[in-house]
């Protein structure tokens, strides 16, 4: 077998030096119950490379992809253009198969990318400091959530109904175990981001006040007025962004007054990938540096006064404080947050200002060819790069008949909040860079087909 | 003066003494390259990307941002460079031997990333319509019916995004079975072993349970008589680690589960270890209730520096129902995502947005589609020899405090005993660099004192494992010895040892010029 490099004369010696008569001997301590003397019945045995190459790219072939059809989905997930370099990058073996940079002196390279990670997402984001990442946006949402519950000694949170429902699912599930209060506002197919609705929620019990920015429907919540009605209470504002690209033309959260900033990183260097591996990002201010959860890559010197990079503050994890830690996470998503630099690295604050620049002009793009179909209405007063679309039938029929023409044509909301029959015909549009004329003309003359 | 030189020695350079290498102008030395900040290289006007030539079209009603974002950029050959740089300075499994305890540090095959890669799994998105992405969900229900039949179990979550977020899936589903009988306010305390990983613990908290702890006997296992004097009417479970974290297998693990599925409660087995019996034990025949499995430990998806990992978790038939959504179901009309709460009204809720770790996924059903079940046998036959044959090998030189209860499972534990004064664990590790090894996992588990685990993996022939051994047995002989060289270690390392204290006591995790 093309993995194992041990053969029958090695085990053989290395069982004499062991002085064991046979591997069985090895296992001696299981339960005589539970041995088995063979391979588990009833499933294949090994195969070779090209076997199972083969075996995987035809169920490869059995799925419509972003490169060959039409694609406008968003929702949380956007298809942005990689740099080739990127991937490259990615895959030197160095970065692939190194682990948690636990023995600093032989991990520079994997600390100093979380070291420059780490300033580049807090300049994203308008805060003072970053970890080195989460498992995703969803779960970032609810570490922030916590974080705040700590910081605040409060156990309530206002969720703004324009938070990615999976995001809210995944924020009450959590509460529910951790035995924390959300006011959970819905969901609401308007023009305008529910601000008004968020600041009447907030109490003197608020330890956090969750708002998306650009929200699920694309609005652009005023963050700078909700800021301040939280802090008025002493509440935290913590800021989701699911769209980074979004803030290459619109200003950073922290600037506008949110302590916590969180997000799905994504939609640089990582790609689609079905939903995952995806990437946490997590900013907040420095004066919650002691109660951030994740890791912390921070700069030190070594013995001959060399700069070097260290994972730091662990006391705050669990492998020192155990049931007291800041969070249970023990790993990052570090492969993902190194393709997100090196991204952002090429794209630089010029570039990723093009990018937003290109992404946003496309939507408006789309939004007006779409809009002058038939019975179709644009539901925003603005977005960046995703809106939301009223039509005259259940989005999900839409969306399943685009994709029999070979267009993936946007998701339909009711796939995210499937108990509300009242949002059944909306429908969510994005475009990027990657969207072109042709895209949006092929996407307009499906959906007046679809419709009439 | 000197003589002329016929012997193509060239005396302009001075002696060469071997003492200290002269100073270069660069501050590099050969293929020895230093690599500056993003932030000391990049320029704000720069960019290594170039996009189509569109006029923006920006609407009125967007509120801008007052300033571009302050981020440097790098052409593409500055970047390529600059992180080619950066990852030479990064030790990893491609280089060699990788004996991290517990962390499983097996060979990346390169299939797996190029399976990755494909275009039906890479460059989907996870709310397309199910009709568009067939393929993609029967990788997940092969995948899921593989760690379904290789555990004995009932069911499988496939969304955890790692190993502690897998435990936190493990003990919702415990705590939502516990709500259903009408026990979770009473049940409220898991049992977690002194030997744990510190995940388990914290875990248990964020799960809504109080945590108590259960020694361990001198043998290195659970303390039989400890655990079952605990067992009671407040009792929701007990996480265990089997193999545990001494390297041991948990041979009371069946009573165990016995008695603590009588007492009313249920068993979280942490899977971390799953590696040493794969293929071999069926976690659901040792009463198992939930158990998660670290997709970058036994199933070789790359640990890339720090995840991202992947941690579905098996369940039995008693917590089956109360898995989270999405579930993916397979029948007789193909596979199908079940995501609304309507559609699983038991399903305690949602881990994550989306539906788990597919670029994980991929990798590990390629992994284990190449090994088959005689394959995956014989990967956890040859990870448990090889650590047996660290263990034999190293006995005569480094203590080895739970050897005398005879074999151990895929890694094998040392302690720091009989090292000279003022000589520790991490002296020993810190040489090893210099022998060109990334050292073993050091101080963990906790009830061994400086211990050293070590878990070579089935990855390594006999000549690398013999060559490691040889550094090993060195490294042994100089810290019993108390040879001083060895404090001062690593040497050749890209860095000396950090100033750890420093950089907590004056954090700086940005830069700022």
């Amino acid at each position: 077998m093309r993995m194992l490099p041990l053969g029958a004369a090695d085990r053989a010696a290395m069982l004499a030096t062991i002085g064991a008569q046979a591997i069985d001997d090895l296992f001696v301590d299981v339960p005589a119950e539970a041995v088995l003397h063979g391979p588990i019945p009833g499933l294949p045995l090994h195969a070779s490379e090209r076997a199972v190459e083969r075996h995987m790219a035809a169920l490869s072939a059995q799925n419509l992809t972003a490169e060959q059809a039409p694609f406008f989905c968003g929702a949380g997930a956007y298809r942005h253009h990689i740099p080739a370099s990127v991937d490259h990058l990615i895959q030197r073996g160095e970065f692939l198969t190194a682990y948690t940079p636990y023995q600093p002196e032989i991990a520079q390279g994997t600390l100093q990318v979380l070291f420059e990670f780490q300033t580049q997402v807090a300049r994203l984001f308008g805060c003072d400091v970053a970890n080195a990442s989460l498992y995703d946006g969803s779960t970032a949402c609810w570490e922030a959530i916590a974080m705040a519950t700590r910081v605040t000694r409060r156990n309530r949170a206002v969720l703004s109904g324009g938070l990615h429902p999976h995001y809210a699912e995944t924020a009450a599930t959590m509460a529910r175990f951790a035995g924390d209060d959300l006011c959970m506002l819905p969901t609401r197919a308007e023009a305008d981001s529910d601000d008004a609705a968020v600041i009447a929620a907030i109490d003197g019990q608020t330890a956090a006040v969750v708002v998306q920015y650009p929200d699920v429907m694309g609005r652009i919540p005023d963050l700078a007025a909700i800021a301040a009605a939280a802090h008025a209470q002493g509440a935290l504002l913590i800021a989701v962004v699911t769209e980074p690209v979004a803030l290459g033309l619109i200003e950073s959260p922290g600037a506008l007054g949110a302590d916590v900033v969180v997000g799905e990183g994504q939609a640089l260097g990582v790609g689609l990938q079905f939903g995952g591996p995806y990437l946490g990002l997590f900013a907040c201010s420095e004066k919650f540096l002691r109660q951030m959860p994740g890791r912390l890559c921070g700069e030190t010197v070594d013995a001959d006064g060399k700069r070097g990079f260290v994972l730091t503050l662990s006391t705050r994890e669990q492998h020192i404080r155990r049931e007291k830690a800041t969070s249970n996470i023990c790993t990052n998503s570090g492969l993902c947050a190194l393709a997100f630099s090196i991204h952002l690295s090429l794209l630089g604050g010029s570039g990723l200002e093009r990018m937003a620049s290109i992404s946003h002009s496309r939507a408006v793009a789309t939004a007006r060819a779409l809009g002058a179909v038939a019975g179709v209405s644009v539901i925003n007063h603005t977005w960046f790069n995703e809106f939301a679309l009223r039509l005259p039938r259940p989005a999900a029929d839409v969306v399943e008949a685009l994709a029999a023409r070979g267009i993936l044509g946007g998701v339909p909301l009711s796939r995210l909040c499937p108990d509300r029959a009242d949002l059944a015909d909306v429908l969510l549009i994005a475009a990027t860079e990657c969207t072109d004329m042709h895209d949006i003309a092929a996407l307009a003359a499906a959906l007046g087909e679809v419709l009439a | 003066m000197n003589d002329i030189n016929t012997a193509g020695w060239r005396p302009s350079l001075g002696t060469i003494d071997g003492a200290a290498l002269p100073d270069t102008v660069t501050g590099n030395r050969a293929l020895d390259l230093q690599e500056p900040l993003l932030f000391e290289i990049g320029h704000a006007d720069r960019s290594g990307v170039d996009f189509d030539d569109v006029e923006p079209d920006v609407l009125p009603t967007l509120p801008r941002r007052a300033a571009r974002v302050d981020l440097p950029g790098l052409s593409e050959p500055e970047c390529v460079r600059h992180y080619t740089r950066l990852s030479r300075q990064n030790y990893a499994i491609d280089l060699g031997l990788f004996p991290l305890g517990s962390c499983t540090m097996k060979h990346n095959p390169r299939l797996n990333e190029k399976v990755a890669r494909m275009p039906g799994f890479a460059a989907v998105h996870p709310l397309q319509p199910q009709s568009s992405v067939r393929g993609a969900l029967t990788v997940i229900a092969e995948l899921a019916d593989w760690l379904v039949r290789l555990t004995g179990m009932a069911a499988v979550a496939m969304s955890p995004k790692a190993g502690a977020h897998g435990e936190l899936c493990g003990l919702m589903a415990i705590h939502a079975a516990l709500d259903a009988r009408g026990e979770g306010d009473t049940r409220r305390v898991i049992l977690v072993p002194e030997s744990a990983h510190g995940t388990n613990p914290a875990t248990a908290a964020f799960a809504g349970f109080a945590v108590a702890g259960i020694p361990a006997g001198p043998d290195g296992r659970i303390d039989l008589a400890a655990l079952l004097a605990r067992l009671g009417s407040d009792v929701a479970g007990v996480m265990i680690t089997n193999p545990n974290t001494c390297g041991l297998f948990e041979r009371d693990i069946k009573t165990i589960a016995d008695a603590v599925h009588a007492a009313g409660g249920y068993v979280y087995c942490d899977g971390a270890n799953f590696n040493a019996i794969v293929g071999r034990v069926r976690p659901g025949d040792l009463g198992i209730d939930a158990m998660h499995i670290n997709l970058h430990k036994t199933f070789s998806t790359p640990h890339g520096g720090g995840g991202p990992g992947s941690g579905p978790v098996v369940l039995s038939a008693a917590l089956a129902d109360y898995a989270p959504r999405p579930h993916v179901v397979g029948d007789e009309t193909g596979v199908r995502l079940v995501e609304a709460a309507a559609d699983l009204p038991q399903a305690f809720g949602r881990m994550c947005a989306f539906h788990g770790q597919m670029g994980m996924f991929t990798r590990a059903l390629a992994y284990i589609l190449t090994h088959g079940a005689d394959g995956l046998r014989q990967v956890s036959d040859d990870a448990v020899l090889n650590a047996n044959y660290v263990l034999a090998s190293l006995r005569d030189v480094l203590d080895a405090p739970f050897a005398g209860s005879g074999p151990c499972m895929h890694e094998a534990l040392f302690s720091d005993h009989g090292f000279a004064e003022g000589f520790s664990t991490l002296d020993l590790a810190k040489g090893l660099i210099d022998e060109g090894f990334h050292p073993m996992t050091v101080y963990f588990p906790l009830v061994v004192h400086g211990a050293m685990l070590i878990e070579p993996t089935e990855t390594e022939s006999r000549a690398a494992l013999d060559q490691f051994l040889g550094a090993m047995r060195s490294l042994a002989v100089r810290a019993r010895a108390g040879d001083p060289a060895l404090r001062a270690a690593p040497r050749h390392a890209p860095r000396r040892r950090l100033d750890e204290t420093l950089a907590a006591r004056k954090p700086r995790l940005v830069w700022r010029g």
